[in-house]
């Protein structure tokens, strides 16, 4: 087990090496030496070629990525020089509403997905089998922000039931405080989001489901007449319940993203309004440092999901 | 996945009759799938959906000319009436007219960076799979890389840089989807290496290259087919997501994701027209592509055929 821990810990590894340099190397084709967006449009040539050499950016490729990646592990992202502020600042602005709001999402979508899905395989080819399915499938064929456009629709313009946007306090000084304090406003990003994972999730858990009933000990453990009730509990559920933690893993660039697109239909500031402002303005060092933390985010999330796949699945362990 | 095909006719494979036999009726694999495929409800409706889609974008301008390039403010958010059966934009662009256009922009795109990352996938995939060894390692590793980092966020930066045009967008898009065709076909490529009929096949004394095109691409196609349609459905997606981002195409072309994009802004003003026309076209050609998707994948995998 722990000769396997290590084995994709150093692969993790690896592919981290990896996703920094390929960030870098984007980073440095689209802005490889920002001194004319440092200095503006209308600065001498001089002056712009003083800058990148003084800060570095004539020196060869590999020093230049030696130094980002000297940065990077001691936990400096880089500079915005559009905001004139270190990109840790930024991000650290709006990650703790974002985080918020795609916790819960998250919390959510397991909490509906993993019954449903159980529920869909016991169930299977019955009719709520077939209008969860097809509710799941156009849900899933749906892109996020008509989701939530139509979710604006019926409960914020036609019932006025939910505001139809991020709470006030929030949108003035993304405070995740205000955020907390003002749960209506919260409820349809929330919603948006855990809808559109629990299509993924619930399609998924249901064939997990399908899969672990077919095996012997379901079988094994009806013959010896437990009842139906604790062969669901004990046998079905747990084991079904397994191949989801690998998808909530791999899941997490399509929350990320879902994130982006559902905080820019509700206004709601966090990394996703973040992200689409810094594309507005061409501010790279923000935008790559947030599709690096993406990347890691990916990477650590695979990391742990197997992490927890090893400790809950003795089959793993064994191995 | 969707619907399970139940019962079908078990799965012969074909004879190979070498030289000289008889050769009667060979019901291939394939044709199999294509009448498992024709049985499935759900899969013929998503063909028609696509098939009428097609019809609508490219020979309905022919017919129906609606204006879709120069503004007419007084026509500004018109509600739908006799000359403009979806309504007006806010630049008193026509919604039918421009769902026929938008249309034309949202599948070229789709397509093309399906056919891009389906075509760069197979031969990595392929390569790395044959290759095996350190080449194997490196090339998978790549791939993890690349799969690490959220698409959205390449294909924004990336698109907002340089995809303004129909072709940059779908290079753009299919330049960084072509990791999920890899990894299926490595992982088929190496599964068939082994499988009994390819060892049947040498000890039949087939050469390397008849192994490789008799008996390992055509199984490794049906994956690779099946995985098309996602990714077409997935890049349809994707570019609408940029559109209505604002980072998509530059006017006078536009897709649906842009028109959305327009839409949004007079939700709260009550043009639904706006929205929901376009929002329609999204949802039903993805899901139509989902849909034939999920049955291919019942006709084309025989281990989902078996179970």
């Amino acid at each position: 087990m722990t000769t396997y821990l290590l084995r994709r810990a150093a692969s993790s590894v690896i592919i981290l090496i990896g996703i920094s340099i390929l960030v870098f190397w984007m980073l440095h084709v689209i802005s490889g030496a920002p001194g004319r967006a440092v200095l503006g449009l209308r600065a001498a040539q001089q002056a712009v070629d003083a800058w990148n050499k003084s800060h570095g950016f004539d020196r060869p490729l590999i020093l230049q990525y030696l130094t980002y990646m000297n940065q990077l592990v001691h936990g400096n992202l880089g500079t915005s020089y559009k905001q004139t502020l270190s990109v840790n600042t930024i991000l650290a602005e709006h990650a703790p509403v974002s985080a918020y709001l795609s916790g819960l999402g998250l919390f959510f979508a397991i909490l509906i997905a993993f019954p449903v899905g159980i529920f869909q395989a016991v169930k299977r080819n019955t009719l709520g089998d077939n209008v969860i399915t097809t509710a799941a499938f156009v849900t899933y064929s749906m892109p996020v922000f008509l989701l939530g456009l139509l979710l604006i629709q019926i409960f914020a313009i036609t019932l006025n039931i939910f505001p139809p946007g991020a709470p006030a306090a929030v949108s003035q000084n993304s405070s995740v405080i205000g955020a907390i304090e003002d749960p209506r406003a919260m409820v349809l990003p929330v919603a948006t989001l855990t809808f559109v994972s629990v299509a993924a999730y619930s399609r998924f858990m249901r064939s997990s489901a399908l899969d672990a009933l077919a095996q012997d000990y379901i079988k094994a453990a009806r013959a010896k007449g437990l009842p139906e009730r604790l062969v669901l509990m004990r046998h079905l559920v747990r084991n079904a319940c397994l191949p989801m933690v690998t998808l909530i893993g791999l899941s997490i660039p399509a929350l990320l993203a879902g994130n982006l697109i559902t905080e820019n239909v509700f206004n709601y500031p966090g990394l996703g309004i973040m992200f689409i402002n810094a594309l507005q303005n061409e501010d790279y060092p923000v935008l790559l440092a947030y599709t690096l933390m993406g990347g890691v985010l990916t990477v650590v999330g695979n990391y742990v999901a197997d992490i927890a796949l090893t400790v809950a699945d003795p089959r793993i362990r064994l191995a | 996945m969707f619907r399970e095909v139940e019962t079908l006719p078990p799965v012969t494979s074909a004879p190979q009759v070498a030289e000289g036999g008889d050769v009667t009726v060979i019901q291939s694999g394939w044709r199999l799938g294509l009448r498992s495929f024709a049985q499935n409800r759900l899969a013929v409706v998503g063909l028609g959906l696509i098939v009428f889609f097609v019809f609508f974008c490219w020979t309905g301008p022919l017919f129906y000319h609606g204006n879709v390039s120069l503004s007419e403010l007084s026509q500004a958010n018109t509600a739908p009436v006799v000359g403009h059966p979806l309504g007006a934009d806010v630049n008193g662009f026509d919604i039918l007219g421009q769902l026929m256009v938008g249309g034309q922009a949202s599948l070229e795109i789709g397509l093309l960076a399906a056919a891009i990352a389906t075509i760069v996938g197979t031969l990595w995939g392929a390569t790395a799979g044959l290759a095996g060894g350190i080449v194997d390692g490196v090339m998978m590793r790549i791939v993890d890389v690349v799969l690490s980092i959220p698409l959205l966020f390449v294909v924004l930066i990336v698109g907002a840089k340089w995809g303004s045009s129909i072709l940059s967008l779908a290079l753009i898009i299919g330049v960084f989807s072509w990791l999920v065709p890899a990894r299926l076909v490595r992982g088929e490529v190496l599964t068939l290496r082994v499988r009994d009929f390819v060892a049947a096949a040498r000890a039949a004394g087939s050469g390397r290259s008849r192994l490789v095109l008799r008996h390992l691409i055509p199984n490794a196609l049906s994956v690779v087919v099946v995985n098309i349609t996602f990714q077409v459905a997935d890049a349809i997606l994707l570019v609408a997501a940029l559109g209505f981002l604002g980072f998509g195409l530059n006017f006078p072309v536009f897709d649906w994701g842009d028109m959305l994009a327009g839409g949004t802004n007079n939700l709260l003003n009550g043009y639904w027209w706006e929205v929901y026309p376009v929002g329609l076209c999204i949802v039903l050609t993805v899901m139509a592509m989902n849909l034939i998707g999920d049955a291919l994948r019942d006709a084309l995998d025989v281990r989902l055929r078996r179970r």
